[in-house]
C-alpha cells in the first residue's frame, strides 16, 4: 500500500520542478512546457484524491478530465501566440517581452 | 382796451422772443436768414404788445394810478409749497407805471438792437469759414446761434420786466445771467497773444465766464435775501409784500433792522448784476462779447435789471434806510453808488477803447442811479435808467459802427494788426462816417448831459435836484454827499465823452485804416437814428413844472407823477407811520436853482475842457495822449483800472486757486482721502501676500512635497513593473510562500516561544 | 512492497525527466523529455486504479501537445542555438522559491496526512470494491451527460476547446500581404 502522502509529495515535487522551470527559463517554449508540468502535478494530485477519498464518486475524476482539456486548449492557444510574437518581435526570449514595462 | 385783453397781451410780451429762441435752437438752426427773421418777429411783437399795453397805462388818470398803481395783475398757481397745500407759489405778471416805462424803454432798444444785428454781423456777404472767431466783413457762420441766444435774452429781459413776484423776476434774471455768459463768449475760439505793454489781453471765453461767476456771487447772496423775504412776508408777490400795511407787520414782526439786512442782501444782486463796486470787475471784459451783446447787456437790459430790481423793492429800502432801521441802508447803497461813478469816471478818461470808455461810462452812470436810489429819489432813478437806456445803446451800437468801418478800412489795406477798436488809431471820421457821427454826437453829449436838448440832462438834473432836497430840505448828509460826488462825476463824464468824440470824428485819420473807412449799412445805421430821436426827447417827458421857461410850457412833470404813482401812496403810508424818512416821500419839490447851475456847470465845463484838449487841436498820428503828461504816474493807475483786477486775483482768486489745487485736491483729496484707501488697498495686498506666501509653502509646497513623496513612491514602486511575467510568477510565489509560512507558524506554533 | 518500489522508480525517473525539461538548453531534448514525463505520469495515474485517465493522458498529452510544442520549438528553431543560455537572470532565486514552497508544501501534506503505512493514514485507503473502480468509467461517462451531474461543465468545455480552436487558428495565422496593407 502506497501511502496517499507519497502521491502529494510526487506531485508537489513535480509541481515545484514546473515553478522553477516557470520562473528561470529563458526560452518561452520551454516556459510553456514547464506549465505543462504543472498541470500535470495537479492532475496527479486530483486524481490521488479521488482514489483515496471519494473513489465512489466521479468528482476527482471529472474534474481530473477538464483539467485536461482546458491544459490542451492552453497549450495549443499558448503557443500560437508564441507563433504570433515571434513573427512580430522576432524573439521568443521571454526577458526581451516587457512592453508593459512600468 | 378791456382788461382781459391787456392781462393776455401782457402774458404774450415775453412769449415773441422766447418762443423765437426755442424756434432757433431746434428747427431753423441752418438757415441764418430764417433765424434772423424769426427773432425780428418776435421782437417785434414784444415791441407792439409792450408798447400798447404800457400806452394803455399812461391812459389811466394819475391820481387812479396813485391810489392803485397795479393796472394789471394775473397769476397762476405754480407750486405747491411748504406744509399747508392750500398755499401756492403764484407765478404771474403785473403791471404797473414802471412796469410800463420799462417796456417802453427795452422792447425798443432791444428791436432796435436786433436790427442793428443783421448788419453789424454782415449778412448778405460772403459767408465767414472760421467757427468762434470773429470774421471780418464776412457774414457771421453761428448768426442763428447769436440770434437764438439774443432772443433769450430779450425774452428773459422782459419776463423779468413784467413779473409780478420776487421768484419770477430772479428766473429771469438767473435766465440773463446765462446769456450773458454765452453772448460775452459768443466767440468762443478767440484767443490773444499778449497784447502791447504785456497786458493779457482776456479772451472771450474767459470773459463770459469771469462775468457768470461775478454775478454768481451777487446771486448767492441775493438769494439769501429772497429766502429772507419769504421768510418774513409770507410771499414772493411784490404788490402783496410791499404795501404799507405787509411792510408794517413785517417791521412789527421781525424790526426795521432785519428788513434793512434783507434790503442789504438783495441790494447785493444789484451790486453783482449793475457792475457796482466791487463786483464791477466782469462790465469792461464783457467788451469782449459782439457789439449789439454789449448794447443789449449794458444798456437796455442786463445792468437795467439790476437797478429796477433795487427799484422794484424800493418800498422795502426804504424802510430799510428809515429811521426805525439800525443799519445805514440809505449810507450803503449810496455810498456805493457814488463811489461806483466816481471811480468809473476816473478810470473812462485813460481808456484807449472806444467801447472801454463806453463800459466804464456804463459803470458810472449806473452808480448815478445807484446813489439816486441811496438817496431816496425814486423818480429820479427810474428816469435815469430809461433815458439811460436810449442813449447808452445808442453810443454802444455806434461805437459799433465805428469799429465796423475801421474793420473795413482794415480789410482795405490788409491791416490785420492794428486794433480797429484803439481811438487812437482813429480820427477825421467824421467826413468818412457822418451818419455815425452825428448820432453818436447825439448819444454822447446825452450823456454829457448837454443842457436842455438832451434827455440825459433832464435826468441828470432830476438826480441832483432830488440829492439837493434831500439834504437841503431833511437834513439828510446822504445828500450832500452824492451831489458832490456826481458833480465831480459828471464832470469828468462830460470830459472824457469829449475826448472819445474828439479822438475818433475830428481831426485827420491817424492810420489808414482811418483813412479808408466807411459809413455803415442802412441795417446798422437806422437803428442808430431811431435810439438818436429817443435819446433827445425821452428827457422832455421829466422836465418839471416849475423849471423856468420851459416848465410852464409843458405843465406837467409827466414823468415824475407816472413813475411817481408806482410807490406814492405806499411811500406816503410809510412815512405817516414812521418808517421812512420825509424824503423818500416822493411829492413833487419845488425848483431850485443849486442843482440846476451844479448841473450846468459841470456839464459845460466838462465838455469845454474836453475840447480844450482833443478837439481845439485833434490829435495827430504819433502824438501821444496829453493826459499822459498831465497826470504822469495817475494816468498809469487810472488806464489799468486802479489795478482792481490784479488785487482781486492776488487777495481772492490766487488763494482760492490755492485752496482747491493743493489744500483740497493735493492734500486732503490725493493725500489723505486717497492715502486712506492706499492703505487700506497696501493692508489687504500684504495680508494677501502673507496669506499667498502662507498658501505657497504649505499648500504650494506642501502638496508638491506630497505629490514629490507620491511620486517617488509611485517610481520606486514601478521599478516592480517589470513587463516580465516570470518576475511576476517568482514575486508571487515568494510571497504566497512567505505569507503560507506565516499562516503555518501561527498554526502550528513554531515561533510561540519567541512571540509569546 | 513492490508496489512501493515501483512507485519509487517511476516517480524518480518522472522527476528526473522534469528536471531535464527545466534546465536543458536543447529545447528539442527538452521536449523528447517532457514526453517521458507525460508517460511517467500516466503510469502513476495506473497505479491509482485511473486507467481511463491514463490513456487521456497518453492521447492527449503525448500524442497531442509534445507534438505541438515541438511544432512551436521547429517553427521557432533559428533564434535559439545550442549556445543559448538556458536560464534567465532570476535563476537563483527562483530556484530558492521553488524548494521553499515545495517544503513548505510538503510539511503540510506530511502533517496531514503521514508517511508511515502503520499510521490510520493508510485505513483511510478506503477498501477498494473491485466492482466500483470497474464502473469507475461508466460512472465518469455518465457524470459527463446526467443532467444533475456534469453536462454543463462538459458542454462548456467543449465550446471552450473550439473556442481554442478558431484562436489559436487566427492567433497563429500569417498575415498575408493584402491584409497587412
Amino acid at each position: 500500500m502506497i501511502p496517499m502522502s507519497w502521491y502529494l509529495l510526487f506531485a508537489a515535487a513535480l509541481f515545484s520542478i514546473g515553478l522553477y522551470g516557470v520562473m528561470a527559463r529563458r526560452n518561452t517554449v520551454a516556459i510553456l512546457m514547464s506549465v505543462e508540468l504543472l498541470l500535470n502535478a495537479v492532475n496527479i494530485n486530483l486524481v490521488t484524491f479521488w482514489r483515496y477519498l471519494t473513489p465512489d464518486r466521479s468528482v476527482g475524476m471529472a474534474w481530473a478530465v477538464f483539467v485536461l482539456a482546458v491544459a490542451a486548449a492552453e497549450a495549443a492557444v499558448g503557443l500560437a501566440l508564441i507563433i504570433s510574437v515571434y513573427r512580430n518581435r522576432d524573439s521568443v526570449v521571454a526577458e526581451e517581452l516587457d512592453v508593459l514595462r512600468n | 382796451m378791456s382788461e382781459e385783453l391787456l392781462t393776455t397781451l401782457t402774458w404774450l410780451i415775453p412769449v415773441g422772443p422766447l418762443l423765437a429762441f426755442f424756434v432757433i435752437t431746434l428747427f431753423t438752426n441752418r438757415s441764418r436768414t430764417l433765424s434772423w427773421m424769426l427773432a425780428w418777429a418776435g421782437v417785434f411783437s414784444s415791441l407792439i404788445l409792450g408798447w400798447t399795453v404800457a400806452l394803455n397805462v399812461f391812459a389811466e388818470d394819475v391820481h387812479h394810478l396813485e391810489e392803485h398803481p397795479t393796472v394789471i395783475a394775473d397769476s397762476i398757481a405754480w407750486l405747491p409749497f411748504g406744509s399747508n397745500a392750500d398755499n401756492w407759489l403764484r407765478m404771474g405778471v403785473a403791471v404797473d407805471p414802471l412796469t410800463a416805462v420799462m417796456l417802453i424803454m427795452v422792447t425798443f432798444a432791444i428791436t432796435m438792437i436786433f436790427i442793428y444785428s443783421v448788419g453789424y454781423h454782415n449778412w448778405g456777404q460772403p459767408l465767414g469759414k472760421v467757427l468762434g472767431v470773429p470774421n471780418h466783413m464776412q457774414e457771421e457762420p453761428l448768426l442763428s446761434r447769436f440770434f437764438a441766444f439774443m432772443s433769450l435774452f430779450a425774452g428773459a429781459m422782459l419776463l423779468l420786466v413784467v413779473a409780478d413776484n420776487l421768484l419770477m423776476l430772479f428766473v429771469g434774471w438767473e435766465i440773463m445771467g446765462f446769456c450773458s455768459y454765452s453772448l460775452i463768449g459768443f466767440w468762443y475760439a478767440r484767443d490773444y497773444d499778449i497784447g502791447e505793454d504785456d497786458i493779457p489781453h482776456i479772451s472771450p471765453r474767459k470773459a463770459g465766464i469771469k462775468a457768470f461767476m461775478t454775478t454768481r456771487v451777487a446771486d448767492v447772496i441775493m438769494l439769501l435775501g429772497i429766502v429772507f423775504f419769504y421768510r418774513v412776508f409770507g410771499t414772493f408777490n411784490f404788490a402783496e409784500a410791499l404795501s404799507a400795511h405787509s411792510l408794517e407787520h413785517a417791521v412789527a414782526g421781525v424790526g426795521a433792522t432785519a428788513l434793512g439786512i434783507m434790503s442789504l442782501l438783495l441790494f447785493t444782486g444789484t451790486v453783482g448784476k449793475s457792475a457796482q463796486w466791487p463786483l464791477h470787475v466782469w462790465l469792461p471784459d464783457a467788451m469782449e462779447g459782439p457789439t449789439p451783446v454789449s448794447a443789449t447787456i449794458h444798456a437796455a437790459a442786463m445792468v437795467s435789471a439790476g437797478v429796477y430790481m433795487s427799484i422794484r423793492i424800493f418800498p422795502l429800502l426804504a424802510v430799510g434806510a428809515g429811521p426805525e432801521s439800525g443799519v445805514p441802508v440809505g449810507w450803503i447803497i449810496a455810498g456805493i453808488g457814488a463811489f461806483t461813478a466816481l471811480m468809473a469816471a476816473t478810470i473812462a478818461v485813460a481808456q484807449n477803447d472806444v467801447k472801454g470808455v463806453l463800459a466804464y461810462s456804463t459803470i458810472s452812470q449806473l452808480g448815478f442811479m445807484i446813489a439816486a436810489i441811496g438817496t431816496g429819489a425814486y423818480v429820479a432813478a427810474v428816469f435815469h435808467l430809461i433815458t439811460h437806456g436810449f442813449f447808452k445803446a445808442l453810443l454802444f451800437l455806434a461805437s459799433g459802427s465805428v469799429i465796423h468801418g475801421m474793420e473795413h478800412g482794415a480789410h482795405h489795406v490788409h491791416d490785420h494788426h492794428t486794433d480797429p477798436q484803439d481811438m487812437r488809431y482813429m480820427g477825421g471820421l467824421r467826413k468818412k462816417m457822418p451818419i455815425t457821427f452825428w448820432t453818436f454826437l447825439i448819444g454822447g453829449m446825452a450823456l454829457s448831459g448837454l443842457p436842455f436838448i438832451t434827455a440825459g440832462f433832464w435826468s441828470k438834473d432830476e438826480i441832483f435836484a432830488s440829492a439837493w432836497y434831500a439834504y437841503n430840505h431833511e437834513g439828510n448828509a446822504i445828500g450832500l454827499m452824492v451831489l458832490v460826488a456826481l458833480a465831480l462825476a459828471a464832470f469828468l463824464t462830460a470830459f472824457y465823452t469829449m475826448r472819445q468824440i474828439s479822438m475818433t470824428f475830428f481831426g485827420k485819420a491817424r492810420t489808414p485804416l482811418a483813412e479808408h473807412a466807411q459809413e455803415s449799412s442802412n441795417f446798422m445805421t437806422f437803428p442808430l437814428i431811431g435810439l438818436a430821436f429817443f435819446a433827445v426827447i425821452a428827457g422832455w417827458a421829466g422836465i418839471p413844472e416849475d423849471f423856468p421857461i420851459l416848465g410852464p410850457l409843458l405843465d406837467n412833470n409827466y414823468a415824475h407823477h407816472i413813475i411817481g404813482a408806482t410807490v406814492h401812496s405806499t411811500l406816503h403810508h410809510l412815512s405817516e407811520m414812521g418808517l421812512v424818512g420825509h424824503s423818500y416821500a416822493i411829492a413833487a419839490f419845488d425848483f431850485v436853482w443849486l442843482p440846476l447851475i451844479a448841473s450846468l456847470t459841470v456839464a459845460l465845463g466838462g465838455l469845454f475842457f474836453g475840447w480844450l484838449m482833443y478837439g481845439r487841436k485833434p490829435l495827430v498820428q504819433g502824438q501821444a495822449d496829453p493826459l499822459i503828461k498831465a497826470l504822469g504816474p495817475l494816468h498809469t493807475f487810472l488806464n489799468r483800472k486802479w489795478y482792481w483786477d490784479e488785487l482781486y486775483d492776488t487777495v481772492l482768486i490766487q488763494p482760492t486757486i490755492f485752496v482747491s489745487e493743493t489744500v483740497v485736491y493735493e492734500w486732503i483729496d490725493k493725500g489723505f482721502i486717497d492715502g486712506i484707501i492706499h492703505l487700506v488697498a497696501r493692508a489687504f495686498y500684504g495680508f494677501g501676500r502673507y496669506v499667498r506666501a502662507f498658501e505657497m509653502a504649505v499648500f504650494g509646497d506642501g502638496v508638491d512635497w506630497v505629490k514629490d513623496q507620491f511620486l517617488a513612491m509611485a517610481a520606486s514602486m514601478r521599478q516592480l513593473q517589470t513587463g516580465r511575467m516570470q518576475e511576476y510568477v517568482l514575486v508571487s510565489t515568494l510571497i504566497a510562500s512567505a505569507l503560507a509560512f506565516v499562516v503555518l507558524a501561527i498554526n502550528y506554533g513554531w515561533f510561540d516561544q519567541i512571540f509569546q | 512492497m513492490f508496489e512501493q518500489v515501483f512507485f519509487i522508480f517511476v516517480a524518480v525517473v518522472t522527476l528526473g525527466f522534469a528536471l531535464i525539461v527545466v534546465t536543458n538548453k536543447n529545447l528539442f531534448h527538452a521536449a523528447l523529455a517532457l514526453m517521458g514525463t507525460f508517460l511517467g505520469v500516466a503510469i502513476i495515474y495506473v497505479t491509482l486504479g485511473a486507467g481511463f485517465l491514463a490513456m487521456a493522458q497518453l492521447l492527449v498529452y503525448i500524442g497531442a501537445i509534445s507534438i505541438l510544442i515541438i511544432f512551436a520549438i521547429m517553427m521557432t528553431r533559428h533564434m535559439m542555438s545550442a549556445e543559448e543560455a538556458a536560464f534567465n537572470s532570476q535563476a537563483g532565486l527562483s530556484l530558492f522559491t521553488a524548494v521553499a514552497f515545495f517544503v513548505l508544501v510538503a510539511y503540510v501534506f506530511i502533517s496531514y496526512w503521514p508517511t508511515t503505512p502503520a499510521d490510520a493514514m493508510l485505513a483511510t485507503m478506503t477498501p477498494v470494491d473491485p466492482a466500483i473502480l470497474e464502473n469507475s468509467v461508466v460512472a465518469l461517462g455518465q457524470s459527463f451527460v446526467s443532467p444533475n451531474a456534469y453536462v454543463l461543465p462538459f458542454e462548456v468545455a467543449s465550446v471552450m476547446l473550439l473556442a481554442a480552436l478558431v484562436g489559436s487558428i487566427f492567433i497563429a495565422k500569417p498575415r498575408l500581404k493584402e491584409d497587412e496593407a
